[in-house]
């Protein structure tokens, strides 16, 4: 390597022009290959139409009690129930602070929301102009993700302690709000953004 | 390579390329007049046998690849295709499907023959690591191409490792939506896995040509642990080890057939047969066999961000191995107490393994009745593992004292005061 600083000029003390053209080519040529490489990296993100699949309708009126439906919602199954009187008057006495996940994690609402049941159902859903939702049916209906938060897995419905969803993973066990109450997931089932735009009818997205 | 070349260019047509393109002198200088040591045993002969599995696996996958489509919709219809209507489409998805065992099985006893002679000390340390990138590369090739089926456990094991990556924070969900192309795995998932498998084979080829470049500097270990001292510890490459390492390759690819034409769906999962499904999990995933003492390890931890660093650290402390290991001497043969440790290790990755076919509430054999389940032996074994390289060996190194060594390679061959018997005069073993 020739030291550039050792020329007769600058007697190898100052910085030359030749260093201030070598710094300045390394440097543009550095950020240029920053430059082409983001393309080849940002195509591999969701594509604008993978984007633009992203509301999903769900009709309740055919939903009894106790029952449960599961839809898909942007390429993810969600599950849908409309929970018995008990199911919800379980999970509404639960206190917040015994929960190993505390946030409502409900896309509807600010991220500190804590997870009440009122927090987790259809009571946070929005509601389009001049639609009338019934009170009973809105705290009834859940929607949550079907994808366990530890690692994705579709829990199953009926099982585990609480009786609502158990992860056979890896043995994670959801109650009656979709929250965690025991087992290697870090967080309650994640809620989607949601709207009544009939009485009947909920528009995921 | 070691040495000066001793190939002499015989006809016109040899020596005009030898002088444009000397090929032919690399071939004869690495494969044919390549002095090695005299007493390399059957462990030594994974090495061309994982070349052999690796062509193995381009060959049958570039035609698989002229028949398989890597859509959701297609995906699984076209593998059954394969296997039913394509010419011999059964017999090259099951030496490819099959193959990926033999792979692993064959990797993973060139591993431990590295870690018991000590191969991975000093002057091999990048061999040792360039065989642990190439090992990863495996691994990443295997994971991708089970994906591609799209059967079941494809779906819901694509889904389990993407989701890994969310344990990380802040940057977990971009990143796992970036792995995916979308909000879950889905078709461009399965459409960029399909590339990168047929990728990341090239790339392993490439890393096996710097492993044997590295190799071919110092020259190879063997079970003596010893240096090459003299011209007398060693034989030409070939006919010697081209023979021997040619005769493990036709037992080698015995047992392969074994499998491939009798019972190829052994080590294959049943639920793999049934189509991918977003909406049901089966009851108990598993990966691969060879990739159960890492399901182990991650299940190991209740943390989720935990359990990930760790096996991703079981594999990342096999690139510092060679600075862990404080032990002068190279092969376990001299080492007491190291040879005992060593063993628990390989039971421990055995025993690893069973524990991630296993579920973690389920209770061990025997020892349920004292309460063990299947959770607490894989973190029982978790902590040899982890041991074995971050305290044993670095302390081994201080406390033990090894058994004597002979004064060579040629000694350890053919006894004391024979030594003046000439290289040719001996036969391989
Ligand atoms: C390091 C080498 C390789 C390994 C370890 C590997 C491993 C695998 C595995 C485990 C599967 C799933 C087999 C099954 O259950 O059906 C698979 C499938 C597949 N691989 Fe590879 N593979 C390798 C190289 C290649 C190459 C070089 C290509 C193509 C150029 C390729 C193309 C395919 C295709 C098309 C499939 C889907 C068809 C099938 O499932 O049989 N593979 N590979
Ligand atoms: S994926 Fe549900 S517990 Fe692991």
């Amino acid at each position: 390597m020739t030291d550039v600083n050792s020329n007769p000029e600058t007697g190898g003390e100052e910085p030359s022009r030749r260093d201030f053209l070598y710094i300045a080519s390394v440097g543009a040529v550095g950020v240029g290959g920053a430059l082409t490489l983001w393309p080849f990296i940002d195509q591999m993100n969701p594509a604008a139409d993978t984007l633009a699949l992203s509301t999903t309708e769900v009709n309740l009126s055919a939903l009894e009690e106790g029952a449960e439906i599961t839809v898909m919602f942007r390429e993810r199954p969600h599950f849908v129930r409309r929970r018995t009187a008990q199911e919800i008057s379980e999970a509404a006495e639960v206190e917040v602070s015994r929960l190993p996940d505390q946030l409502a994690r409900n896309a509807n609402l600010e991220d500190s929301a804590p997870a009440t049941d009122a927090n987790r159902s259809t009571l946070s859903a929005g509601v389009d102009e001049g639609v009338e939702v019934d009170e009973a049916l809105r705290s009834a209906m859940l929607v949550t993700s079907a994808n366990c938060t530890h690692l994705g897995c579709v829990p199953t419905e009926g099982a585990g302690d609480y009786d609502a969803w158990f992860c056979p993973c890896h043995g994670s066990h959801y109650d009656t709000a979709g929250r965690i109450r025991r087992g290697p997931a870090p967080e309650n089932l994640p809620i989607p953004p949601m709207t009544f735009i009939s009485a009947t009818t909920l528009r995921l997205g | 390579m070691s040495g000066p070349s001793t190939y002499e260019p015989k006809t016109g047509v040899e020596r005009w390329l030898d002088q444009r393109l000397p090929i032919v002198r690399l071939g004869w200088d690495s494969f044919v007049d390549f002095p090695t040591p005299r007493n390399l045993n059957y462990w030594y002969t994974f090495g061309g046998i994982l070349t052999v599995c690796l062509m193995i696996q381009i060959v049958t996958g570039i035609v698989l690849a002229m028949h398989y489509v890597p859509h959701i919709d297609y995906a699984f219809a076209s593998v059954e295709r394969i296997d039913r209507d394509v010419n011999f489409g059964w017999l090259l998805r099951n030496i490819h499907a099959n193959g990926a065992s033999m792979f692993f099985l064959a990797v993973y006893l060139h591993m431990l023959r590295g870690l018991y002679y000590g191969s991975y000390k000093a002057p091999r340390e990048l061999l040792w690591i360039l065989g642990v990138v190439i090992y990863l590369l495996m691994m990443a090739a295997a994971f991708l191409g089970y994906v591609l089926p799209w059967g079941q456990m494809s779906y819901w094991g694509a889904m389990v490792i993407t989701n890994l990556f969310g344990a990380l924070p802040l940057i977990g969900t971009p990143i796992t939506e970036w792995l995916w192309g979308g909000f879950s795995v889905g078709n461009a998932t399965l459409n960029r896995f399909f590339s990168l498998h047929y990728l990341i084979p090239f790339l392993i080829a490439g890393i096996v040509g710097l492993h044997v470049w590295a190799l071919h500097v110092p020259g190879n270990n063997n079970p003596t642990g010893l240096s090459i001292k003299t011209k007398a510890d060693t034989l030409p490459f070939h006919p010697y080890y081209t023979v021997k390492d040619g005769f493990a390759i036709i037992v080698f690819m015995i047992i392969f057939a074994f499998f491939v034409f009798y019972w190829p769906d052994a080590l294959g999962h049943a639920d793999n047969y049934i189509e991918a499904n977003a909406l049901v999990t089966p009851a108990h995933i598993v990966p691969e066999w060879y990739l159960l003492p890492f399901y182990a390890i991650l299940r190991a931890v209740p943390d989720k961000l935990g359990g990930v660093i760790l096996m991703f650290g079981a594999i990342g402390v096999l690139f510092i191995l060679p600075w862990l290991d404080t032990s002068k001497v190279r092969s376990m043969r001299y080492r007491p107490l190291g040879r005992w440790f060593f063993v628990f290790f390989v039971i421990a990755c055995l025993g690893l393994g069973w524990c991630g076919a296993e579920l973690p509430d389920n209770k061990v054999p025997v020892l349920g009745a004292i309460g063990l389940n299947f959770l607490w032996l894989g973190r029982i074994l978790t902590l040899y593992y982890f041991a074995y390289f971050l305290v044993i060996l670095p302390l081994l190194g201080f406390i033990e004292k090894p058994t004597q060594r002979p004064a060579s390679i040629e000694e350890s061959v053919l006894g004391k005061g024979k030594s003046d018997a000439s290289a040719s005069a001996a036969p391989a073993e």
